[in-house]
């Protein structure tokens, strides 16, 4: 008997009312970011933005933000 | 007996095309049943109007036929009937876009909180299919493509051109949000069981909610030109319960956490 996986994702969020989600995946990236920055690595506080921009962005773009942090080319306000 | 064979064989895979066919294929989410409501609402009162008009057609014809009626009344104004076929086809218009406009409307909306967020990239020419929910890290842990299954692996009773090696599963009765986007140029995420069909644009992702209130498998196709396999890029939807879902789900998810 496999444990029952609990059906949660991203809420819908009010700033973001509209079919066009692309901010809204942004815009959790860029929240868990600066949690992390404020907050420090470890704190357990930031990692509900984790789970919303990880459930909302593609993969390729989370690799392709990772890797421009890394290098300082990213083009969000961290 | 063939007859009955033949209706059911003709009813069961509905949730795809099929040959022939005129009608708008079942619905499996409260939206594909409000557009089909609608176009059937809408009809009646088109068959009225296309019923009356070509009466007047026909009678005019008629009357007014050069033997009948070598010369015609040089009648070429009427205020009145002017007035009333200005204002009344401009009010039926009206009232048809009341309900036509509250579905739209309706379709976009996001009233509750879905349960979980599948994403559908299209690429040239196949899909891919994320499951994100369950990551507790930046890599995926549940993401597949979905080909097309060429026509000379086909196993019987499968469909031409619409069968996919992956299919996407989703739970039945639970709210749905899929995001659509592109890897490379626009494709469309099109299910016309569930009233679906979203274009997926390189740099953007779009959203939409569904509720699969049946279980079942579903079928679509790429709905914007996308290149030479414009035709091949089908998508497969397969609702099951919930609870299937869940162990399927976890099934898959723990050989691949188990080797990271």
């Amino acid at each position: 008997m496999e444990d029952e996986i609990e059906l949660k994702t991203a809420p819908a969020d009010f700033r973001f009312p509209t079919t066009n989600q692309t901010r809204h995946c942004f815009t959790r990236y860029i929240e868990f970011h600066r949690c992390t920055t404020a907050k420090g690595e470890d704190s357990n506080d930031c990692e509900r933005f984790a789970k919303y921009y990880r459930a909302l962005c593609p993969g390729e773009w989370v690799d392709k933000w990772n890797e421009q942090r890394e290098t300082g080319t990213f083009p969000g306000p961290l | 007996m063939i007859v009955l064979k033949w209706l059911f064989l003709t009813i069961s895979p509905c949730d795809a095309a099929e040959p022939w066919q005129l009608g708008s294929q079942d619905a499996a989410t409260p939206i594909m049943q409000g557009i089909i409501d609608l176009h059937h609402d809408i009809f009646f009162f088109l068959i009225l109007i296309l019923v009356f008009v070509l009466w007047i057609l026909v009678r005019a014809l008629w009357h007014f036929h050069y033997k009948e009626n070598a010369i015609p009344q040089r009648i070429v104004h009427g205020t009145t009937i002017e007035i009333l076929r200005t204002i009344f086809p401009s009010l039926i218009s009206m009232f048809i876009a009341i309900p036509s406009f509250a579905l739209l409307y309706s379709m976009d909306e996001v009233v509750v909180d879905p349960a979980i967020t599948i994403k559908a990239i299209g690429h040239q020419w196949y899909r891919t299919y994320e499951y994100s929910d369950y990551n507790s890290s930046d890599e995926q842990s549940l993401t597949f493509d979905s080909y097309m299954i060429p026509e000379e692996d086909l196993e019987l009773g499968q469909s031409r051109l619409l069968e996919v090696d992956n299919r996407v599963v989703v739970p039945a009765k639970t709210h749905l949000r899929i995001i659509v986007t592109s890897a490379d140029v626009p494709h469309s995420w099109a299910v016309p069981s569930s009233g679906v069909k979203c274009d997926a644009v390189p740099g953007r992702l779009n959203q939409i909610s569904i509720l699969v209130q049946r279980e079942g498998v579903y079928y679509g196709q790429c709905s914007e030109i996308c290149g030479t396999n414009h035709a091949f890029t089908p998508i497969v939807v397969e609702a099951v319960p919930r609870k299937d879902y869940g162990s399927r789900v976890s099934n898959q998810l723990i050989p691949q956490t188990g080797e990271a």
